[in-house]
C-alpha cells in the first residue's frame, strides 16, 4: 500500500491512545510539560495548535517549533473467571508536531502547522481471547493547517484556518470466537484504507484584560473521515459455501470529534506563570463503527460505540529559573468518553491522571531545546464490551484492564 | 549538546523500563490467584481412549489433540502451580488418517460439506493426503496417554503398541506411534512417568463397539477371559471391575491424586439420536398400501399355517403380529429380527425406545429400506389376492420377500440397549466405588451427557445440545465430542477436582471452543 511521502518522512506517526478514545494530546513539548495547557499561554509557535489567535502576540518575526514524542504505552487484560490474560505489545508511537509563524505585519501573523491529534496503535497477541473484537489496530491522522492570526487590539485577537486531514487505518480482527480453517487457523479480516482525506477548521480568540492575565478559547471542528473503497482481506476462511467471505472493498467512516478549549493564564511574577485549560471533546458523534462491505455475501459489521462527550481539566505552572533554564510541571484529569459496557479492547480507555514535567534549555537567544515527560496513571478497571453478537445474542467480553503510558518528548523552539 | 543527548536517552530508557502495566492480582504468577488445594498437578498424566486423545470427526488430528480435555485441564492446572509441560503425541497433520508403511489404514477426518443445492453432509476430508505413518515412532514420554480404540483391559496389555500386532488386531496403531517399546503397555508407560495427578476415562469402548456395530458383537457377561473378546463385544462387568481397580491401585500407589470419569449412556450420543426410528414419513395413500400389504402378509401366513394343520385360532394369533398398520405421517420402521418360533417370518416394527444408528444408508431408507420393497412381482401377488385368488407357496414367498426390514447392524434393539445399559450401570458402579475407596474425584459424564441430550447446556453464546452437526457437542462422527464438547467435560472435571481437593482451578470459556469444521475439499 502506497503511503504518502510525508507519512514516511515523519516515521509513520502513530500513537497509543492515552487521551480519551483515540485523541492523542501531545501537541507541543512546552505545553505538554504544563499539563497540556496553552489556550491562553503566549510563548512559542505551539500556539498554532493551542490557540492560533495568540500567534500575533509573539514578538519575533519568525517562530518555529517542532518536536516529537515517544509513546510507550501498554495494556494488560485479565479475566479471573477463566484464568485468561493478555498484554498488548504495541509499537512505540511517535506523534509529532511542526509549527511555523510569520509576522506579516503588526496586526497579522500567518502560520503553518502539521500535527497528529488523533491516532491509535494497539497490538494484542494474535488470536487472544478478545481477538473477535480486535487483534490489532493502527489508526493515523495527520492534520495540516494554514493559519492567520489577526490582532484586533492589544487586548483582543482572533485566529484560525482550514485543516486538511490525511488519514490511514489498518484493523484486524477474527471473524468470531471460533471459526477456523481445516488447520485450526482462525478466520480473520483486515480492513485497510490509506490516503483518506477530509477537511475541517479551527478558530480561536484571545483576550488580555490585563498585562498579566490572558483568557483564551479555541474550537477545532469535527472531521468525519470517510474511508471509501478500502480493502477488506479475509484470511483462513474455510473452503465452504457456508462461509462466503471473499476479499472485497468496504466503506466506513470514523469521526475525529470537535474539541473546545477555554482557559486562562496568569503571570504571577517575572518568573512564575500558571495556566488552566478546560477541554471538551465532542465524542458523542462516535455512536457506532460500521463497516459496509461491498460484497453482498459478506455481512456488514456494526459495532456500537456510544461514546459520550468528555472533559479534560488541565493545570500547569512555569518557572523561569535563569536565562538558561525554564522549568515546567502540570497535571490533568482526562475523562474517558467510553461508557460502561462499551469498553472495547481496541481503545481500552478509562479515566486518566496525567502528570507532566519538562524544561527548556536556551542554547542561544534564538534556539531552545524543549523536553517533556508525561506519566499517565490509570486505575485498574473491571469493564466489558457487551455488544458483540453471536447467534443473535450479546456475548459480553469482560475483564480487568490496566494501562500505563510513559511519554518522553523532545522539541526545538527557534525564533528570529 | 552532549548533555541533552544524555537527557534524551535517559527519558527514553525510563519509558522502556517502566511501561509494563501490572494488575493488582495478576494470574500469571502461578498459584497467587488460584490454588491447587491438596492436589499436586506437577506431573499430570491422562489415561483413556479416543475421548482422552481428543479424537473427533472419526479421526485423530492436531487441532483435536490440542483441544482434548486433558490438554485443556493442563492449561488450567498451570495457573495454580508450577507444572511440567503437558506433552502430546501429536499427529503429523490435520487430515487425520493413519498410514502403516505408506498404506492408509484409517480414513481421514469428516468435515461438513455443502453441495450445490445447499445440502450439508458429513464427508471425508480430501484436501490433503494423510502423512502420519505409525512406523514413525515418537520419542516420549507423553502426558496424554489416551489411545483411541482402547478398552479397559487393553491398557495393561504388553505389546499393545507393537507394530507387528496391528494387522491381527492384537495391537493398536495409535499406541504404536508412541509406545516406549514394542513390548510396553499403556499403564507401564504411564506409571514410568511417576504422575502426581492422573485422569482415567476408560470403559467406553467396552460397550461402545457393541453399540455402534448395532449389537452384532457378543455380550461377554460371564466370560472372564478378555483375551477371547472381539472388538464389538461387551466386556464382562467382573473383568472390568478387576482391571479397573488394579489400574487405579497402581496409579495411586505413590500417593498420586486423580479423577475418574464414568461411562456415558450410549443412547445419549448423537450417533443414535439423529435418525429417528419413526422417520418413515408416509402420505395417506402409501400408508394405506403398506397397511394392505402387511394385512395380506398376515392373512397369507395364517392361511399357510392352517394348510399345515395349525388350528385356526393359533394360526391367526401368530400371524396377527404381521398385520402392521401404517398411518399418514411418521411411522416406525420395520426391522429384521432372528427367525424364531414366536416370530417365524423374522421381522417386526421397531418399538418406541429402539434406536437407528447415524450411518444407516439414507437413500436406501428413502426407497423402501426399513419397510417394503414393492416390486412388480410383489404387486402381482397382491393383485391376485385382491381378486380373491389363493397364492401358491412360491407366490406367498414372493409376497413375504417384499418385507425389507432394517438389518441388525443398523439398529439397537431393546434387548441390545438393555444389555448395554446393564453393563454401563455396572461399570459406573465400579468407578464410583473405586473413586470413593481411594478418595479420588469422580465425574459423572453419564449424567453430563444426558443433560446435553436432554435440553442442552447453556453457555454465553447459546445452548450446546446433542443435535447432530448443529448442536455443538458432538463431532461429525456422532460419538466423539467437538472442542466445545470437550471443554464442557473439562469444566465438569474441574468442578469435581475443586470439590474433592479443595482447589480453585478456573474453568474455561466454553464459547471460545469451536464445533465442527466446514470444508468442501472432499472426495
Amino acid at each position: 500500500m502506497k503511503k504518502l511521502l510525508f507519512l514516511t518522512l515523519f516515521g509513520l506517526a502513530a500513537a497509543m491512545t492515552y487521551a480519551g478514545g483515540y485523541r492523542v494530546g501531545l501537541q507541543g513539548q512546552r505545553r505538554l510539560a504544563m499539563g497540556h495547557t496553552g489556550v491562553a499561554v503566549v510563548d512559542n509557535a505551539e500556539l498554532a495548535f493551542f490557540n492560533p489567535a495568540g500567534l500575533v502576540y509573539l514578538e519575533d518575526r519568525i517562530n518555529v517549533s517542532f518536536g516529537a514524542s515517544a509513546v510507550f504505552s501498554d495494556v494488560v487484560w485479565q479475566n479471573d473467571e477463566f484464568g485468561q490474560m493478555a498484554r498488548t505489545d504495541s509499537p512505540v508511537g511517535t506523534p509529532f508536531y511542526a509549527y511555523v509563524s510569520y509576522k506579516a505585519s503588526d496586526w497579522l501573523t500567518l502560520g503553518l502547522a502539521a500535527y497528529t491529534p488523533y491516532g491509535s496503535s494497539v497490538e494484542w497477541p494474535t488470536d487472544w481471547s478478545g481477538s473477535h473484537l480486535v487483534n490489532n489496530i493502527d489508526l493515523k491522522a495527520i492534520y495540516i493547517q494554514a493559519l492567520a492570526s489577526v490582532k484586533i487590539s492589544d487586548k483582543l485577537s482572533i485566529g484560525g484556518g482550514p485543516i486538511y486531514v490525511n488519514g490511514a487505518v489498518n484493523f484486524n480482527r477474527n471473524l468470531n470466537r471460533t471459526l477456523s480453517d481445516i488447520d485450526g487457523n482462525r478466520a480473520n479480516v483486515t480492513v485497510d484504507a490509506s490516503g483518506v482525506h477530509a477537511w475541517g477548521w479551527s478558530l480561536g480568540a484571545m483576550f488580555n484584560p490585563t498585562d498579566k492575565l490572558r483568557i483564551g478559547a479555541n474550537y477545532r471542528s469535527e472531521i468525519i473521515v470517510e474511508a471509501e473503497e478500502g480493502h477488506a482481506d479475509f484470511s483462513n476462511i474455510p473452503a465452504s459455501p457456508l462461509t462466503p467471505f471473499n476479499d472485497t472493498r468496504f466503506d466506513a467512516s470514523l469521526p475525529l470529534p470537535a474539541e473546545l478549549s477555554v482557559g486562562a493564564s496568569y503571570e504571577i511574577s517575572d518568573k512564575w506563570l500558571i495556566a488552566f485549560d478546560y477541554n471538551r471533546a465532542f465524542w458523542d458523534v462516535y455512536q457506532s463503527l460500521d463497516i459496509d462491505f461491498q460484497d453482498p455475501a459478506v455481512p456488514d459489521s456494526e459495532n456500537p460505540r456510544n461514546y459520550k462527550d468528555a472533559n479534560t481539566y488541565r493545570f500547569g505552572a512555569q518557572y523561569i529559573a535563569n536565562e538558561m533554564f525554564t522549568l515546567r510541571a502540570g497535571y490533568y484529569f482526562d475523562e474517558s468518553p467510553v461508557q460502561s459496557g462499551y469498553f472495547a479492547p481496541e481503545t481500552p480507555r478509562n479515566d486518566a491522571h496525567g502528570f507532566t514535567a519538562g524544561l527548556s534549555v536556551n542554547i542561544t537567544d534564538k534556539l531552545a531545546i524543549d523536553a517533556s515527560f508525561l506519566y499517565n496513571r490509570f486505575e485498574e478497571i473491571n469493564e466489558s464490551y457487551d455488544y458483540y453478537m453471536e447467534n443473535g445474542q450479546n456475548v459480553p467480553f469482560e475483564g480487568s484492564y490496566k494501562t500505563v503510558a510513559f511519554v518522553p518528548g523532545l522539541g526545538v523552539t527557534f525564533k528570529i | 549538546m552532549k548533555n541533552y543527548k544524555f537527557l534524551a536517552v535517559g527519558l527514553l530508557a525510563l519509558g522502556i523500563v517502566s511501561c509494563e502495566p501490572d494488575l493488582d492480582n495478576p494470574i500469571d504468577e502461578a498459584g497467587d490467584v488460584y490454588s491447587n488445594g491438596e492436589a499436586d498437578f506437577t506431573n499430570y498424566v491422562a489415561l483413556g481412549n479416543s475421548l482422552t486423545a481428543g479424537y473427533a470427526d472419526n479421526a485423530l488430528y492436531i487441532t483435536g489433540q490440542t483441544n482434548s480435555y486433558p490438554n485443556i485441564l493442563a492449561g488450567q492446572f498451570a495457573l495454580t502451580q508450577e507444572t511440567n509441560e503437558f506433552t502430546i503425541p501429536y499427529m503429523n497433520d490435520n487430515a487425520g488418517g493413519l498410514l502403516a508403511g505408506g498404506q492408509q489404514i484409517t480414513s481421514n477426518r469428516l468435515v461438513l460439506a455443502t453441495d450445490s443445492q445447499g445440502n450439508n453432509s458429513p464427508s471425508v476430508y480430501a484436501g490433503m493426503a494423510p502423512t502420519t505413518d505409525i512406523t514413525n515412532v515418537l520419542e516420549g514420554p507423553f502426558s496424554n496417554m489416551g489411545v483411541p480404540g482402547a478398552k479397559s483391559y487393553h491398557l495393561g496389555v504388553e505389546g499393545y503398541g507393537n507394530l507387528a500386532g496391528v494387522l491381527s488386531g492384537m495391537a493398536n496403531p495409535y499406541f504404536v506411534r508412541f509406545a516406549s517399546s514394542p513390548q510396553a503397555s499403556v499403564m507401564a508407560d504411564a506409571l514410568a512417568q511417576d504422575p502426581t495427578f492422573f485422569s482415567l476415562w476408560i470403559g467406553n469402548n467396552d460397550v461402545l463397539g457393541y453399540a455402534t456395530s448395532g449389537g452384532v458383537g457378543v455380550n461377554q457377561a460371564g466370560n472372564l477371559n478378555p483375551a477371547t473378546y472381539g472388538s464389538n463385544d461387551i466386556t464382562d462387568p467382573q473383568v472390568f471391575a478387576q482391571v479397573y481397580s488394579q489400574m487405579v491401585q497402581a496409579l495411586t500407589a505413590n500417593g498420586a491424586g486423580g479423577v475418574l470419569i464414568n461411562i456415558p449412556d450410549v443412547t445419549s450420543i448423537a450417533f443414535f439420536n439423529t435418525v429417528p426410528n419413526n422417520a418413515l414419513v408416509l402420505d395417506a395413500q402409501t400408508a394405506g398400501n403398506l397397511t394392505a400389504y402387511f394385512s395380506a402378509v398376515s392373512q397369507v401366513f395364517a392361511g399357510g399355517l392352517m394348510a399345515q394343520g395349525v388350528p385356526q385360532d393359533q394360526a391367526v394369533a401368530l400371524a396377527s403380529q404381521y398385520a402392521i398398520t401404517f398411518n399418514e405421517g411418521p411411522n416406525r420402521f420395520i426391522i429384521d429380527v432372528p427367525v424364531s418360533q414366536t416370530n417365524p417370518l423374522g421381522f417386526r416394527q421397531m418399538t418406541e425406545d429402539e434406536l437407528i444408528q447415524l450411518q444407516v444408508d439414507q437413500s436406501a431408507l428413502a426407497s423402501g429400506y426399513g419397510s417394503v420393497n414393492l416390486t412388480t412381482e410383489v404387486q402381482q401377488v397382491l393383485g391376485l389376492l385382491m381378486a380373491g385368488g389363493t397364492p401358491t407357496q412360491e407366490q406367498a414367498n414372493i409376497l413375504f420377500g417384499g418385507v425389507n426390514g432394517l438389518e441388525d447392524a443398523d439398529v439397537l434393539d431393546s434387548t441390545e440397549i438393555s444389555e448395554i445399559q446393564t453393563a454401563t450401570t455396572s461399570f459406573n458402579q465400579t468407578i464410583s466405588a473405586v473413586a470413593s475407596a481411594n478418595g479420588l474425584a469422580m465425574v459423572d459424564a453419564n449424567a453430563l451427557l444426558n443433560s446435553v441430550a436432554d435440553g442442552g447446556l447453556s453457555f454465553d453464546g447459546g445452548t450446546v445440545t446433542a443435535t447432530y452437526a448443529t448442536g455443538g457437542a458432538f463431532s461429525l462422527d456422532g460419538v466423539h465430542l467437538t472442542p466445545r464438547g470437550y471443554a464442557i467435560v473439562a469444566n465438569e472435571i474441574i468442578d469435581q477436582i475443586n470439590a474433592t481437593y479443595g482447589a480453585t482451578v478456573p474453568k474455561v470459556n466454553v464459547g471460545q471452543y469451536g464445533t465442527i469444521t466446514l470444508s468442501n475439499e472432499v472426495q
